[in-house]
């Protein structure tokens, strides 16, 4: 399944700072710069269950694997992965 | 339709009290809306909920629409099949028969110790609330467009005598965005505000439409090599404004720049997943547990969020340990 387009969608749907058509980038730091709100964080967290399924537990809860839709791409991999094992 | 005796007195005493009223009635929306309206007691509910749909239902929607907790709701019905129906969807919500209204005044949970001037305006900032909704869906344009017409100002400041029963409300009312769900007494916290080890700290917000008050609070103990947060909340009813993490941002720089690291409470409730995820995304890492069973993240201020640009922050009266710290522009 290709999960970055699907991230991106929902991160672009829900930013705060939409400047005139400005699309996300994957290395784009959404939280540190600010792009959205607090509400958001755990919008994303149910959102990415949901959509894929997954149980993301507090361990996972780590700015690293969210702060970028890169890094979410990277986070869901490793978890899918680990869960097919 | 005549009302029961002595009822429009107890509705507009629990409203000076702060408490919320709203309505869910099985009724053709329109008349019972006009009736109400001739009685003089509409403007006194918020979201009255008329229509056919189960009552269960519609309480589940003015408790999304007020955005408080299910546990707090306080069902009031002459019949025991719609106490029962409520009941049985919403264990946590008390039901009362109406034959008993007379009670009400005198119920424990309808009578707060203290009433402070932000609790006494609570369903006013509902319908100022009610006219920022009515505008925002009639935007058309970016969100952070709607947001700068607002005009949000964030003010942070050392609390006051004044701010503390306030203080206590928060504490007692604030579920989700509470790091540890501890209530401080009155007294307690009064001992914190000529502290030179503590810091107490409180945010209020305002905008166009009006005020919304004391809306949130920090407890900081000042050591030598750390800030350690011992308490922190955020009211709900500011979280769609993107202010959530304003507080907390102002808070890690000043401690940046005073060379200091930053450490906080944290504490399961059941209540509070919304703060701990807020912690994790604002870069925080658990870095143990103390005595009492609580733990203690850390955050080691290398990735700080920026506030919002449509957001005026604010700083009184915090006693300068250093020179004065003003919130860095958030947009480079």
């Amino acid at each position: 399944m290709e999960f970055a387009p699907k991230i991106k969608e929902f991160v672009q749907s829900h930013l705060v700072l939409n400047d005139e058509g400005r699309v996300i980038r994957d290395d784009d730091q959404i939280f540190e710069q600010g792009y959205v709100d607090s509400l958001f964080a755990l919008q994303l967290v149910d959102f990415m269950e949901k959509e894929f399924g997954i149980q993301i537990d507090e361990k996972d809860l780590d700015l690293a694997n969210f702060s970028s839709v890169g890094r979410m791409t990277e986070f869901l991999k490793r978890k899918k992965g680990m869960e097919s094992d | 339709v005549k009302l029961k005796p002595g009822i429009k007195k107890i509705v507009r005493k629990l409203d000076s009290r702060g408490i919320l009223q709203s309505i869910a009635s099985k009724n053709d929306p329109e008349s019972a809306l006009s009736k109400l309206k001739e009685l003089g007691l509409d403007a006194y509910f918020l979201f009255p909920e008329i229509s056919w749909n189960a009552k269960s239902v519609s309480i589940k929607h003015i408790q999304e629409h007020l955005n408080i907790g299910i546990d707090s709701i306080f069902f009031i019905d002459d019949q025991p099949f719609e106490r029962d129906e409520v009941r049985h969807e919403h264990p946590q919500v008390r039901c009362l028969d109406a034959s008993k209204y007379k009670t009400l005044l005198g119920h424990r949970g309808l009578n707060p110790r203290f009433v402070s001037s932000d609790s006494r305006r609570r369903r006013l900032m509902y319908l100022e609330d009610n006219k920022r909704k009515a505008e925002e869906k009639e935007y058309r344009g970016p969100k952070k467009e709607f947001l700068r017409t607002l005009g949000i100002t964030f003010s942070i400041s050392q609390a006051t005598v004044q701010d503390l029963q306030r203080a206590e409300e928060l504490m007692v009312r604030t579920n989700q965005l509470n790091t540890t769900g501890i209530v401080y007494s009155y007294d307690q916290l009064k001992k914190y505000l000529d502290s030179t080890t503590h810091k107490l700290l409180v945010a209020e917000m305002k905008d166009k439409y009006g005020l919304f008050g004391k809306i949130g609070l920090a407890l900081i103990k000042i050591t030598k090599e750390a800030w350690h947060i011992r308490l922190f909340l955020m009211s709900c009813r500011v979280m769609t404004y993107g202010v959530g993490t304003v507080f907390l941002t102002y808070i890690l720089r000043r401690a940046r720049s005073e060379g200091k690291r930053v450490r906080i409470d944290f504490k399961e409730t059941g209540t509070n997943r919304m703060m701990l995820v807020t912690l994790k995304f604002a870069a925080f890492r658990e870095a143990g547990t103390d005595r009492r069973g609580v733990r203690v993240f850390e955050n080691n201020l290398d990735t700080i969020q920026n506030i919002p640009p449509y957001i005026k922050v604010k700083i009184h009266g915090i006693r300068p340990k250093n020179k004065r710290i003003r919130p860095k522009p958030s947009c480079p």
